[in-house]
């Protein structure tokens, strides 16, 4: 630990031991595939008769979150789980199409643990932790044998094993898939799980149900505060532990992939109670999702990017080229991906494909409206393979394409860009995926994860179950092993206030009866972290957003109109609450962008990028994982920092050329 | 696109509901039809009105959350969507439509267009799984799944759990849904153990909360916007008459689990 964190322990006063421990990634050390081995043998456990008599709250019911659950509930553990949505297999793990990484070598093509290790630290662009990574690459042999178990219908060979392919630029068959529907295949194989620990009652589920708050007492989660959404009943839950799974917070760009109800407020309010926030600026873009039509679009569609292995990408070459693409012939078409990067060709990752995409565009090549959007075609594809095949590949998402645009992508090209997607950014948690409050585990998207600075193709789902089914029953019951049963009511000061600031929050934003409504704040927001901080990010764009999202904060809390009452279900209620916190969120994005002056992974800053115009890392300054404290003032956020040791896979400048 | 809307509107589930009238000039042929109410909505509120409230989450088609009866038709009249996923170029300038929430007595109404389907996982508590507790499982590979049986999994396993098919049904019954859950957990050699217990389990749930008899209208798989097959029912059926076969009755089979 450097000096530095010991300074800020200190100016905080009586936290100080606490932070200096806080930062400690409490990995261990020794050779990095005995790690794990050691560390779950080191660890505490609870005597499986005791078990009920410790509770765990779980907020979140996607991958991670039900998955730890059911387990949790499995092991005898007596844990409440909420969820926004009315029935927890909606939680938007659900949308995941293309499919999940396992180490299996099942293809004998060259792949192994430390082969998915090594892609995953390299495709982060050496921002994510080494232990963590070998981790999950460790245990993601056991996360396909369990959905095998519980009745995932993963695609299969026709001599009845399982099927893989290759996705996101990987050079190995890794990746398990359930058509285009794994996520929702591996969300109902969780799901199930959970509602049969619900029927056997180690599992309260509670629906509709949202986290407004965190309960700290003594330093440690105790506790959560909720709101019924139907009833509108604020209500105080407490455990001995608490696991926030509640995805990512994408929803900050207003147009993203995700879910309509997709928020940060659980995590925020973590934040503000003193867990540390990792990495807040780093997004993940998506290079092939469906293109905006106009003012009124909700949210966008994302397209799996397994489409990559078979379509190509081009624009015209020629500026303003309005032709019908058919008409266009191929001399006239720049495949300037297969062009820029002969080796990997249209499989290059996310952000380089994502960048490359803007930058056409940026030269006036885009196609479609605005001129936001470049070509995926099919064409060469269906002559190779037949439309058979490629239907058998991709059928639903050409449906699905035809279905929102209104064009067949058989006959035509499709037309895609780049959308926000995943935020590899979230709450600090060490080794043992608890955050720098103690008794507060974080899991899946929602933590800082082990992506780093980008993720791969099909590494989300992997993440969530690595985190919901194998490693947070072990870390917890090493916590829980800690400390007494129970022993505490919600009838305490802490529950109290933390309950009536919830109050006050909602009368508020009903109060206020302004002129504007909450989307069209939310909306404003959105674009100013797209054009500021969204695919490429420069000094003085980051510093204008830094202006203006107070400012919107300001006005939001003066001028917006949220109609209806608190005892009802209200969703435009619901709504401010989440966007309240999205302005505070943005802002911190920003100030994180603003330090990081240099590009890795997702983050690209312009003053940072190599002669090629790709982006240039700075280990010497930047080979460290930002942790944000709350100080009052998202601004203002004091910056802690974990540096990151690389002892396995040396840092490289990426390049995909 | 001009249009006029009738929306069902209703304060909660213990207030009745009526429909009332709306119109918009600001509807457009790329919007779906979600964002069609959003700019409806938006219109209320500056007006001082309640939005109009209805479920929805992913809008890409697949958690299952949105609804709607929509001229009367379980999500539309488009054929293999889901609301969220219905474009305002399926309807012409000038159109009156009329908006409805889920109709069915297991579907208690919560608000305006939204209701409550928690009877849906009521019935995959009761049955609905695999019992393989985490760490319990052999190698993924170690029992092969003939292709042809793994996809018809797939095909039934495909379900949002929606609800469309109860709201179409004539008898409000949710044979479809608790058919496709039982046909994709049957299809796979890991399912065999519980099969007919489940069968016999989830049928009885489906009972008990309220949904209809099946009577083989086939409503519900002409709206299923995942278009599950009828094949999945009366395969459900069979089970059943298995189960009968061997002697079983319903059970919790949940003994087991709560004595871990
Ligand atoms: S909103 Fe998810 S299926 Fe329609």
């Amino acid at each position: 630990m450097s000096s530095n964190q010991n300074e800020t322990g200190t100016r905080t006063g009586v936290r100080t031991v606490e932070f200096v421990k806080a930062l400690d990634s409490r990995a261990p050390g020794g050779p990095i595939e005995q790690r794990w081995d050691k560390h779950r043998f080191e660890m505490k456990l609870v005597n499986p008769a005791n078990r009920r008599r410790y509770s765990v709250i779980v907020v979140g019911s996607g991958l991670a979150g039900s998955a730890a659950a059911a387990t949790l509930g499995e092991q005898g553990y007596n844990v409440k789980c909420f969820c926004y949505q009315d029935s927890p297999r909606r939680a938007h793990s659900i949308a995941a199409q293309g499919g999940i990484n396992a180490a299996k070598n099942y293809r004998n093509d060259g792949d192994s643990i430390f082969r998915l290790f090594y892609d995953t630290v390299k495709g982060g662009d050496f921002r994510a932790r080494e232990s963590n990574v070998y981790r999950l690459a460790q245990v993601s042999l056991n996360i396909i044998d369990q959905c095998v178990a519980q009745g995932v219908p993963f695609a299969r060979e026709y001599g009845g094993y399982l099927d893989n392919r290759s996705f996101g630029g990987a050079q190995v068959s890794r990746t398990f898939y359930a058509r285009g529907q794994t996520g929702q295949q591996l969300l109902l194989g969780a799901y199930q799980a959970l509602c049969r620990q619900i029927a056997a009652g180690t599992v309260q589920m509670y629906p509709r149900t949202e986290m407004l708050d965190l309960v700290v007492i003594d330093g440690r989660a105790r506790g959560i505060i909720t709101r019924d959404m139907v009833t509108g009943k604020v209500e105080r839950h407490v455990a001995d532990a608490v696991v926030l799974a509640t995805g990512g917070y994408g929803n900050v760009f207003y147009l993203s992939t995700n879910a309509k109800g997709c928020n940060t407020t659980a995590i925020w309010r973590a934040h503000r109670r003193g867990a540390f926030f990792g990495n807040p600026c780093f997004t993940q873009i998506h290079p092939t999702c469906i293109p905006v039509t106009g003012d009124h679009q909700s949210k966008l569609t994302l397209m799996s990017e397994s489409l990559r292995n078979d379509g190509r990408i081009w624009v015209p070459k020629r500026p303003g080229d309005t032709r019908d693409p058919r008409q266009i012939p191929e001399s006239e078409r720049d495949y300037y991906l297969e062009e820029r990067y002969p080796a990997f060709g249209n499989l290059v990752p996310r952000d380089v494909a994502s960048r490359n995409a803007k930058q056409v565009c940026d030269e006036g090549r885009g196609v479609g409206p605005g001129g936001l959007g470049v070509y995926l075609d099919f064409a060469d594809a269906i002559k190779r393979l037949g439309r058979q095949k490629i239907a058998e590949r991709y059928g639903n998402l050409f449906d699905m394409y035809a279905q929102i645009t209104g064009e067949n992508p058989y006959e035509t090209p499709m037309r895609i860009y780049p959308a926000i997607h995943y935020t590899m950014g979230g709450l600090w948690v060490d080794y043992n995926l608890m955050s720098t409050i103690p008794g507060l585990f974080v899991a899946g998207e929602a933590n800082f994860s082990d992506h780093g600075a980008n993720r791969l193709g099909a590494s989300a789902l992997m993440q969530g179950l690595a985190d919901g089914y194998f490693v947070l029953p072990y870390t917890i019951a090493n916590f829980l092993a800690g400390v007494k049963p129970g022993g505490l009511s919600t009838d305490t000061p802490e529950f109290a206030e933390a309950e009536a600031e919830v109050t006050s929050r909602v009368q508020r934003l009903l109060s206020i009866n302004g002129h504007r409504t909450v989307d069209s704040f939310h909306r404003e927001l959105g674009k100013i972290m797209w054009d500021e901080c969204g695919m490429a990010r420069n000094d003085a764009g980051l510093r204008r957003a830094l202006k203006r999202i107070p400012e919107l904060r300001e006005e939001f809390w003066q001028n917006v109109k949220v109609p209806g009452e608190s005892g009802d279900l209200n969703q435009e209620l619901e709504k401010a609450g989440r966007v309240a916190d999205f302005l505070e969120l943005g802002e911190l994005m920003c100030v994180d962008a603003l330090h990081r002056t240099e590009s890795c992974g997702g983050h690209f800053r312009e003053e940072s990028q190599t002669e090629d115009g790709e982006a240039k890392r700075d280990d010497e300054h930047f080979a460290y994982v930002a942790a944000w404290e709350f100080t009052g003032d998202p601004g203002r956020a004091e910056l802690h920092k974990e540096p990151l040791v690389f002892e396995y896979v040396k840092p490289t400048q990426r390049s995909y050329k | 696109m001009r249009l006029t809307l009738k929306v069902w509107r209703q304060k909660n589930r213990n207030t009745p509901g009526e429909f009332r009238t709306y119109h918009t000039e600001h509807a457009s042929p790329d919007m779906s039809f979600l964002e069609m109410l959003d700019v409806v909505n938006q219109e209320l509120i500056l007006k001082g009105e309640e939005p109009i409230a209805f479920d929805h989450d992913c809008r890409e088609g697949i958690c299952g959350m949105c609804s709607l009866m929509i001229n009367g038709i379980a999500h539309g009249p488009k054929q293999a969507v889901t609301t969220c996923q219905l474009h305002m170029r399926s309807f012409k300038d000038g159109d009156t439509i009329t908006v409805e929430p889920w109709r069915a007595g297991a579907f208690p109404i919560i608000k305006d267009l939204v209701t409550d389907r928690s009877s849906f996982d009521r019935i995959i508590q009761a049955g609905g799984y695999i019992s393989a507790s985490t760490g319990s499982a052999p190698d993924g590979n170690t029992i092969p799944v003939a292709k042809v049986d793994a996809d018809k999994a797939m095909d039934a396993a495909a379900c949002i759990g929606c609800g469309a098919c109860v709201a179409a049904c004539p008898n409000g019954s949710a044979m479809l849904f608790t058919a496709a859950k039982a046909a994709h957990l049957s299809f796979l050699p890991q399912g065999q153990t519980e099969r007919y217990q489940r069968a016999i389990n989830m049928v009885t749930q489906h009972d008990e909360e309220g949904f209809g008899n099946c009577t083989n209208i086939g409503e519900c798989a002409v709206v299923c916007p995942k278009e599950i097959s009828l094949d999945t029912i009366a395969r459900l059926n069979r089970d059943l008459v298995v189960a009968a076969l061997k002697g079983l009755a319903p059970s919790t089979g949940v003994s087991e689990a709560k004595a871990g």
